[in-house]
């Protein structure tokens, strides 16, 4: 199996390092920056609107290493969020407008207190609990064969990772044998209830290109999941989220060593679309860390730009400090104003 | 180091045709932008029609850019490769057909 970057000490596992090609580019014609890109249309700077969903990483654990990973999960990774700090999490729902919890990660499932920590959040009556499954979890290992069914139990909304309809390009990003496991667990949910015509166990799937092109029409690529998967496998879902690859992590090495860097930093520059910078997830979402540190997003958890706001750590928490600062931005965030935009919800504009 | 003909960064310069012809390129490209709506052809379709096109017309710029096009539409390497063959099929029967007219002439001249 494949190791994170942070396991083969790898440069790009410092996130200065990221940071720091993400500035200067290795491009032969300059790009603009992204806050001169906003500032064309007088939307610099972004600033939070209402805080209605809490994103949660979980932790790093995960027992796939996907060739995209934004997070640079695997199984090599130990960083896991404590008890403690999911009873943090917890308060501030209580004492916010939060109605979506987004537990993510790493494979969330895999935090030993998972379970748990959706048990709490469904006795606070959180409006829609989000579990980004990478749904091979659910066959790995007889502990979570029974997730389904838990699943079902809390009324949780499943969104899961599935690059293609096909083996080939499934395998090729998400590693040898997911599709099969990933179709299985497809199945495994389809049985109790999860993304049937009309059911209200909410099944979502991710697609994310399998390489350093954007993704096209979000509706087109629905469309042709659920011709593919009902024929194939007689598997239906719900939604498919179009989301874009960021610049970043293990794509941002996969850019670097296929020389499709800077080709693909202007495909999103060139796609850059400000209608889309109104509804970017960063304006009503907040990143928590495994170790309890706020971020605008998940993608800035993951370059370590933790919240310009003198409360920084879910442990001191301030609603009027974090509504009055800016959210911080880079290059990445082209990526997420590129076409039709993108969000851990898919397409905003 | 010798300068190719062909540089891929130019395909980004093509919107630029416009500058020397600012009439004449933008219904270019209004026309270009209409034949690829969706319409009795899916937009799906019409990306493998393109790509097979670009290959019988060898411009690397289209082939390229309608690479990446069906890419981004989850076209299959499969699906690509086949449009590809339907172009060369074309082509090459277009070679080939024109047979006949070589054939006519030389049955025309020939004793």
């Amino acid at each position: 199996m494949k190791k994170s970057l942070s396991a083969t000490n790898n440069s790009l596992a410092n996130t200065k390092r990221q940071l720091e090609i993400l500035s200067n580019g290795i491009f032969k014609t300059e790009l603009p920056t992204f806050a001169q890109k906003i500032q064309e249309t007088q939307q610099f700077p972004i600033k939070p609107k209402k805080l209605e969903i809490l994103q949660i990483n979980l932790g790093y654990m995960c027992n796939q290493v996907c060739a995209h990973c934004h997070v640079d999960a695997g199984p090599d990774r130990k960083e896991i969020m404590t008890v403690e700090t999911m009873k943090l999490c917890l308060d501030l729902i209580k004492k916010t407008t939060v109605h979506t919890l987004d537990l993510t990660g790493g494979a969330p499932e895999m935090n030993p207190h998972f379970r748990w920590f959706v048990e709490e959040a469904v006795k606070f009556g959180v409006q829609d609990i989000i579990v980004r499954s990478n749904l091979t979890i659910l066959r790995a290992n007889k502990k979570y064969h029974d997730l389904p069914q838990f699943f079902k139990t809390h009324k949780i909304h499943l969104v899961s990772s599935m690059p293609h309809w096909t083996r080939g390009k499934t395998d090729k990003q998400r590693g040898e044998g997911v599709f099969n496991k990933s179709i299985e667990a497809l199945q495994e949910l389809n049985k109790v209830g999860y993304g049937l015509p009309g059911s209200s166990l909410k099944l979502d799937l991710v697609y994310n290109p399998s390489g350093a092109f954007l993704p096209g029409n979000q509706e087109a690529l629905e469309k042709d999941f659920k011709k593919a998967f009902q024929e194939d496998f007689d598997i239906h879902f719900h939604s498919l989220f179009a989301i874009t690859n960021l610049p970043i992590s293990r794509f941002l090495d996969y850019l670097i060593a296929s020389e499709n860097y800077e080709d693909y930093m202007h495909a999103l520059v060139d796609a850059y679309n400000p209608e889309a910078v109104a509804n970017v997830m960063c304006t009503n979402t907040l990143s928590v860390s495994w170790d309890g540190y706020l971020y605008d997003c998940d993608f800035n958890q993951m370059l370590e730009l933790k919240v310009q706001s003198s409360s920084q750590h879910i442990s001191e928490y301030n609603e009027k400090l974090l509504e009055n600062r800016e959210i911080r931005i880079h290059q990445h965030c082209y990526g997420c104003t590129a076409g039709a935009g993108s969000s851990c919800q898919g397409v905003v504009a | 180091m010798s300068k190719p003909y062909y540089d891929a960064a130019d395909l980004r310069k093509f919107g630029n045709i416009t500058d020397w012809s600012k009439e004449l390129g933008e219904k270019f490209f209004d026309y270009y932008a209409k034949v690829f709506e969706e319409g009795a052809l899916t937009a799906r379709e019409k990306s493998l029609i393109a790509l097979a096109v670009a290959h019988t017309e060898q411009c690397p710029y289209c082939i390229d850019a309608y690479t990446k096009d069906g890419l981004e539409r989850g076209i299959t390497k499969e699906e690509m490769m086949e449009a590809v063959h339907v172009g060369a099929a074309i082509k090459s029967g277009a070679t080939l057909v024109h047979g006949v007219q070589m054939m006519n002439k030389v049955n025309k001249l020939e004793m």
